[in-house]
Parts: C-alpha cells; structure tokens; sequence
C-alpha cells in the first residue's frame, strides 16, 4: 500500500498491574485495507483494539488518524471520531429494537421528539446498503441470530460513518454460511474506503481476507508483512517458537495399581458446542486438550463433569458406563474438575480454608466419612499452603497460587480416579507452578487419569503424555508428547488445509 | 417500500407481552361476570362498574410511578409513606379554603418530587441498594408522620373533594386524571430520549455508558416521577376523605402497585415492559376486588387468590424468555458428518465408535 496511512499506531505499550502486555507495538492502517492481527491466545490483540476503540488507555504511545493525533478516553470519543469496534460480546440491548440500538444515545429527533420512523428507515438504507435488507429494522433484537446481531453491531459502526472498524474474532460465533455473509460486508465495507483490523485465530480466513498481516507474540510485535508474500507454515512459525522458559518436571516411577488401565473413555460425546469426541485416558497418563479458545476445551471438561450435559455418546470410567447428568454424579463416579475460573467456580471466598477443603465431602454424601475428612490437614500441609491465619483464614486472603492449592486440596480428598484440570496454573506465580507440576506427576504415578487444558503450549506439551487437538468442537487430531508448538499450532488453526502448498 | 414497512410495523406492535395483558384482562372480566351470573348477580351494573373505576384510579397513580422506577431496574418501597405524608401536607396547606387549591397541589407535589430527588440521588451516587434506599426513606418518613401527628388533619375545601367523589357518566373523574396521566407516561417513554434511556439503563447499564448515554440520570428522573405519582395519589386519597389521614402507609400500596407493574408485563429486572400493560395490570386487579365484593368471598381467601393470580400470570410470563444471551448452538440438530480434512497420525486408541453408536443415546 502506497499513501499515508489512515489509521497510525506507533510504540503502543500497556502494563496491568505491573505485568506488561503490550510493548512498543507499532501498526499502520490503510484505506480499505484489511489488516490481520494474529497471535497465540494472551498475545495482546484483544488489549490492542481495546486501546484503540478506547476502553483501555495507553501507557506510552501515540494514535494518528489522518496525521492528527488523537486520544479516546471514552469509547464514545472513538466513534465520533470514527473508529468503531465490534466486539465478540455484543453491546446490543436485547429488548429494544434494531434501529433503537443502532441509533442508542444519539436518537434522531423532529420537532423534539423521537422518531423512531426516520431511525428505522435510516436504519434500513444503511442495511441495504450492506445487501441485508432482510433484518427489519424494527424487530427486537432478542429475535436475531447471532450472525444478524453482528450485523446490528457492524450497522452501528457505520451509521457512526465509521472510517476504521475493528472486529475481534467475528466469525467466532458463525456458522459457515454467516461467514460468507461477512466476507460479502466486509468486501462492500472496503469499496467504500473502511479501514479493517481483523483478530482472527482461523488461518485460512486470514489468507481470504487480508492485505497485511501483523504477528503479535507475548506483547511484541513480531512482524508485519504483505498476505501475498506469506505461507501459512511461515506464519505458525513466527507466532509461536518462543524459547522454552521453563522446565517441567520429569515423570515419576509409577507404582499405583491402576496404572495403564483405561480409566476415562468417551466415545462419539457431543452437544451443541462439540461433536464426534473420542477420548481415552489411562490411569498414569497425562491427557493433554490443546485448541484455541472456543474449540471446545472447557466444554469437553464441563460435559464430563455434568455442567452441560452431552447429548450423544457415551461416557465411561473404570469400565463402568455413566451418565454425568450433573456435578454430583460426576462426583459420585470418580471425577474431580479444577475449573478455570478459581474466584467464581472453585472458591467460597468468604469461608475458611478448611470449609472449603471440606466442601465437596459435605456435599457428597458417600464421601463425608470421617476417614477422608481427617486426612484433610495432612492434605493441605503436603501441598505446602502458605496460609497466615492456619486453616481458618478466609481463601479470598490467600495469594492465587495457594487458592489454587486450596482447590486441588477439596478434590485430593475425594480420591478422585480421574481428574480434569482446566488451567490449573492460570494466574498463579512460578513456584505454585511447580507445585501443581509436581503434584500432577505424583498423581499420575499413583495412576490418575489425568486430563490437563490449558492456553499455554510450552506447559501443555512438557507435562502431557499425549496431546488430543482441538478445532472447532471436534478433535483434530492426536499428537505425541513433546510435540513442537508448530504442529499443534497447525493442527489448532485448521492450517492443515493448506497442507499442500505448507509443505516445504 | 413504506407502506408495507409500516404495515407490518403495526402489526407487530400490537402483539407481544402488552397484547397477553389485555388478553388476560378480559378473560378476568368475562370469568368474573360469570360466577357473578352464576350467583344471580351481574358485574356490569352501575354500581360494580363504577367501583371497580374508582379502585383502579388510585392504585393506578402509584403503579404507573413504579413503573418507570422498574423499568430502570430500581424499586421504591416508599411511595406508601409518600402518600400518607401527601395526604397530610395537601389537607394542611389547603386548610378547607379554596383560594389555597393551587398552593396546596402544588407544596405536595414539590415535596414528593423533593423525596423522589433525594431516593434517586442515593441509589445512583451513593450506590445504596434500591430496595434498601428506599425502605429507608419510607421508615423516615413514617417516623415523622408517627410523631407529628395523631390521627386525621387537615382540611380539604369542597371543590377539590370533586377530584376524587364526582364523576362523568359511570367514569370518575380521577380515573380519567390517572387515564390522561398514563398516555402522557406513554408518549414520554416512546418519544422522549429520556424515556429511551430508561429502557438502555435498565436493560444493561454498561451498554449505556458505552453508547454515551450517563447512566444516572434516568434513574433519578425515574424516581421523581415515581414519587410524584404518589403525591397524586395523596392527593386523590385526600379529596375522598376531606382530611389528610396519616395511617393510610399501612394499606400496603408500593406492595401492589409492584404486583401490578409485574402483571402488566414489566420485566422486575429492567429493560422491558410499559404503562400500557401495567395499566391492564391494574385493571385486572380492581376486577378482581370488585368481583369478589360482589360475591363477598372471605377476605382470607380473597388474598389467597389475589397472590396465586399474580404468582401465576407471571410465571405465564417468564415461560420462554430465556436465552437473554446469544449462545453459539454449533451441532444444533445432532452429528454433523466429520470434516474433510484428516488427521495427521492416527491416535494409537482403539477403533473409533460405529457412527451408528452416535446419536443413538440419550
């Protein structure tokens, strides 16, 4: 692209809380130019567009728009100035009409009153102008599908003469059809001169789509080039190939007695979110679920743990058949779930260590033996909890790391023979890390099925046995242990499809 | 184009939630007339029909109030006690002389309004929970009414008592104040952007503010309102006793001007809803009253079926309004056949289930 750039962001940089997440990102947006920003998961592209639609502020770094600099300290001010964003959670009010969002905080008035006759028919002329006549107006949005309240969001945009739209993962929540749709607005959106920031995982629609692509890994930017003179090989390969930082733990002797015994299968399980999963875990073996966010790693968990049910195939463990038709069965047959979100899903903040340790054999009646909860204290001191007021402290004291010990104390003491791990060390400091490392390798020796999800690559690859690859709610495919991130990250994005012309 | 627009238009309008109410409205009036007929009375008598108006007029005020409050998904527990306290100051200030009518109407309306400011101010900027706020200032005030008062006071001049005794016809005069009140709320709910943001705050604060819109000033507009109302109705209250009467907090207003406001449709939680339904809403509620006077059913029972109705219709309601939140429904109708592409290595599992084995559980 020749000319100045429409939209121009230089040394872009962002901390939360201390830990940087953004540094010194540099980016460059063209009229009618789709831009591709990719990156693993925690890469910094959500928090980039939402430094620029202005809901989150930049530490350093300035943003030009048309060689004016510009400041938005309010997403308002964004899209006055005409950069909107389309965010994956919708900003829609679900009981008010098309045209009433589209038009929310800047109705059009005649003679001081609202007039929802000239937003609907505003509201129409710019959906037409899409090719989308079919959404009326004037339908609540609560009535739309997804595709179509994305559409809401994008005519939103526009109606803001928006001359930059950022879209964050919008196919997402697409059924492939949809996605065709969106590539016909996006096509029309670029003739009329739109500048696109497009966050997508999919390889093969960023090879559709775009013009130039930027690669963030870890907060930096890695390179921006031109989509004609890239391969998708070259792409996984500069958004992943970080240097292994650090070191897991070697397996251990195994010495349980159901150890190579098949403890977990499941055979053709599906929902609405997944299809077709068959999975086996050993007694012993680590079980590693990659994917990107949204292929259905949690979902599988939340299946086998009776959160949403599966509706088809069949679920065994120990060789027994269950129907895990809520937590409690789950519970009863031998599961154990750390869930990815500790502070809402895993802790009673506002009790006690001890309460909450004790939490799942009050709960379960064949559990609450006095046998199980008098291992409790021991459970918790080999776990090394650091806790300043003993078992009583309140967990919402507690540093990440020793919540997290809290955790996986309340589900060691059910003895559980299959355990499901769901970012277990999300969050948490290094030497909490190593602890849940090592207390996972003394689970499998003592020959736990262990099924481990996580975002991060390196630590899924070093600590799983096997690696079953997610994309789109259906398994991609197997891998050994000790995998490079390249093939998984291939397997993950559907870049297999480009297998052919990939191949070196 | 546009002639077909705004045909459908219409048409969609006139269904939905607000229709249902309606539709419930006359299913009570005709079940009514029918156990009345079936006891060899008739509801449709001059008399019934005129005390089922006046019943509805006053619970009326109140509910078209809490309605713009609920829409922005707050409560006001006080409006009972503003309405006792509105009795007392309207029947004070006017003390019996007509030339005070105005001053009267106006001192009560401008305390209310003051009431609702100061529920609105602490719920939005002190961030106190609605329920609790407002719970609050209605314990104030009826500390102040225990204390300061005893019993009635007050006077009311005759040509004021009009505005709850005289009617038109078999319409009282207040209920087509209250009718006139509700289509005014009607049109500032559908015309004005205040009324809009009504709607935006109390459907999802966040979106909003992020559409620019200051999520506080609806709210506090709301409870003006809501408090204003109850000052109408203290003043509706007060014309049909001739004195202000402080005991009139105990009748459990706020409770059934909510129970209307739910019967009509209006989302508890904010976002959806409107004067129209909880106009009906009220109206089914002094049928109600009115059919079981006529059939004079035991006040306990008479409760009991009043709780069950409103329980029930908005049970009715809440069938089918789930899924507030777009959820991605990937394999909606079962196993889809498996993607062209194959694995790289085959998995060292055991072959893989017959696909006759999928789908065929539950």
């Amino acid at each position: 692209m020749t000319g100045a750039p429409l939209l121009r962001m230089t040394g872009i940089g962002k901390s939360f809380l201390g830990v940087r997440v953004l540094h010194g990102v540099d980016l460059d947006l063209h009229a009618g130019e789709l831009h591709a920003l990719v990156g693993e998961n925690g890469a910094g592209k959500s928090t980039l567009m939402k430094v620029l639609a202005g809901v989150h502020r930049a530490d350093t770094g300035r943003i030009e728009l048309d060689g004016a600099e510009v400041s938005f300290e309010h997403p308002v001010r964004a899209q006055r100035a005409g950069v909107s964003t389309v965010f994956q959670e919708f900003n829609l009010l679900p009981e008010r009409t098309v045209a009433q969002n589209v038009f929310l905080g800047r109705e059009t008035r005649t003679r001081g009153v609202v007039d929802d006759r000239a937003m609907e028919g505003a509201t129409a002329e710019l959906l037409a102008d899409l090719g989308l006549a079919g959404i009326a107006p004037w339908s609540k949005v609560r009535h739309l599908s997804v595709a179509e309240q994305q559409v809401v969001e994008i005519v939103k945009a526009l109606s803001h003469d928006a001359r930059v739209i950022s879209m964050d993962e919008p196919t997402a929540a697409l059924a492939d059809h949809e996605v065709e749709v969106l590539y016909r607005i996006i096509a029309r959106l670029r003739e009329r001169g739109v500048g696109i920031l497009y966050v997508s995982h999919r390889l093969k629609e960023i090879f559709d789509l775009a013009d130039t692509i930027t690669v963030l890994k870890d907060g930096h930017l890695v390179d921006t080039m031109a989509a004609a003179d890239t391969r998708p090989a070259e792409l996984v390969r500069k958004m992943v190939g970080r240097p292994v930082s650090s070191v897991f733990p070697d397996p251990l002797e195994p010495h349980g007695e159901r150890v190579g015994e098949v403890r977990l299968s499941v055979s053709g399980a599906g929902n609405t979110r997944l299809d077709g999963i068959d999975l086996e875990v050993r007694g012993g073996e680590i079980v590693g679920l990659a994917g990107l966010q949204g292929s259905g790693r949690t979902e599988i968990a939340h299946g086998l743990f009776g959160v949403d049910r599966f509706t088809r195939g069949e679920v065994h463990v120990d060789g027994r058949r269950i129907d895990p038709r809520s937590p409690r069965r789950a519970v009863r047959a031998g599961l154990a779930l750390v869930t990815e979100d500790r502070k809402s899903q895993g802790l009673l903040l506002d009790q006690s260590v001890l309460a909450n340790a004790r939490l799942v054999l009050d709960a379960v009646p064949p559990f609450g033996s006095g046998r199980r909860v008098r291992r409790i204290p021991g459970i918790l001191s080999s776990l090394e909890l650091v806790a300043r007021g003993g078992h009583g402290q309140e967990v919402r004291f507690l540093s990440g790391g020793n919540q997290q010990k809290v955790v996986l104390a309340k589900w060691l003491a059910t003895d559980p023979g299959v355990m499901i791990l769901d970012e277990p060390t999300r969050g948490i400091d290094v030497g909490a890390k190593q602890a849940v490392y090592s207390l996972m390798r003394e689970l499998a020796a003592a020959g736990v099925a262990i099924l481990l999800i996580s975002s991060e690559l390196p630590e899924l690859i070093g600590m799983s046995d096997r690696l079953v690859v997610l994309d789109d709610g259906r398994v991609a495919g197997e891998l050994p242990g000790g995998s490079s991130e390249e093939t998984v990250m291939a397997l993950a994005t559907g870049a297999s499809v480009h297998r052919e012309e990939a191949a070196p | 184009m546009t002639r077909v627009v705004s045909a459908s238009r219409n048409l969609r309008a006139r269904t939905g939630t607000t229709g249902l109410v309606y539709l419930a409205l006359v299913i009570v009036l005709v079940v009514g007339a029918l156990f009345v007929a079936l006891r060899g009375g008739n509801l449709f008598t001059a008399a019934n029909t005129v005390d089922l108006f006046t019943r509805s007029s006053l619970l009326g005020f109140l509910a078209i109030g809490q309605t713009l409050v609920i829409l922005c998904r707050s409560l006001d527990l006080s409006v009972g006690y503003v309405t006792a306290l509105s009795t007392m100051v309207a029947a004070i200030t006017m003390a019996g002389d007509p030339s005070r009518i105005v001053l009267g109407i106006g001192a009560t309306l401008g305390l209310a309004a003051l009431i609702g400011l100061v529920n609105g101010l602490v719920i939005t900027r002190l961030r106190v929970n609605p329920f609790i706020a407002t719970l609050g200032m209605g314990l104030i005030i009826k500390g102040y009414l225990d204390t300061r008062f005893q019993g009635p006071g007050g006077s009311i001049p005759a040509e004021f008592q009009t505005f709850g005794l005289s009617r038109v016809g078999v319409l009282p005069v207040s209920t087509l104040v209250m009718l006139a009140l509700a289509v005014a709320v009607i049109l500032f709910l559908r015309r004005t952007r205040t009324g809009f943001h009504m709607y935006a705050v109390g459907g999802d604060a966040e979106v909003a503010r992020l559409s620019g819109i200051r999520p506080e000033l609806p709210v506090i507009i709301a409870h003006v309102l809501c408090s204003m109302t109850a000052g109408v109705a203290g003043l509706l209250l007060a014309s049909r006793f001739g004195t202000g009467n402080t005991l009139v907090y105990g009748n459990g207003y706020e409770l059934e001007a909510i129970a209307a406001v739910v019967l009509g449709g209006t989302y508890l939680l904010g976002g959806r809803g409107g004067v129209a339904g909880t106009v009906a809403g009220v109206f089914i509620l002094a049928t109600l009253d009115t059919v079981f006077n006529t059939l004079s059913v035991d006040p306990f029972v008479k409760d009991v079926l009043r709780g069950a109705i409103v329980i029930a219709a908005v049970a009715i309601y809440a069938r089918g309004q789930h899924a507030r939140t777009a959820v991605r429904l990937r394999f909606p109708s079962g196993g889809a056949p498996p993607p062209a592409t194959v694995p790289p290595d085959p998995p060292t599992s055991p072959p893989e289930a017959e696909p006759a084995a999928r789908g065929g559980t539950r």
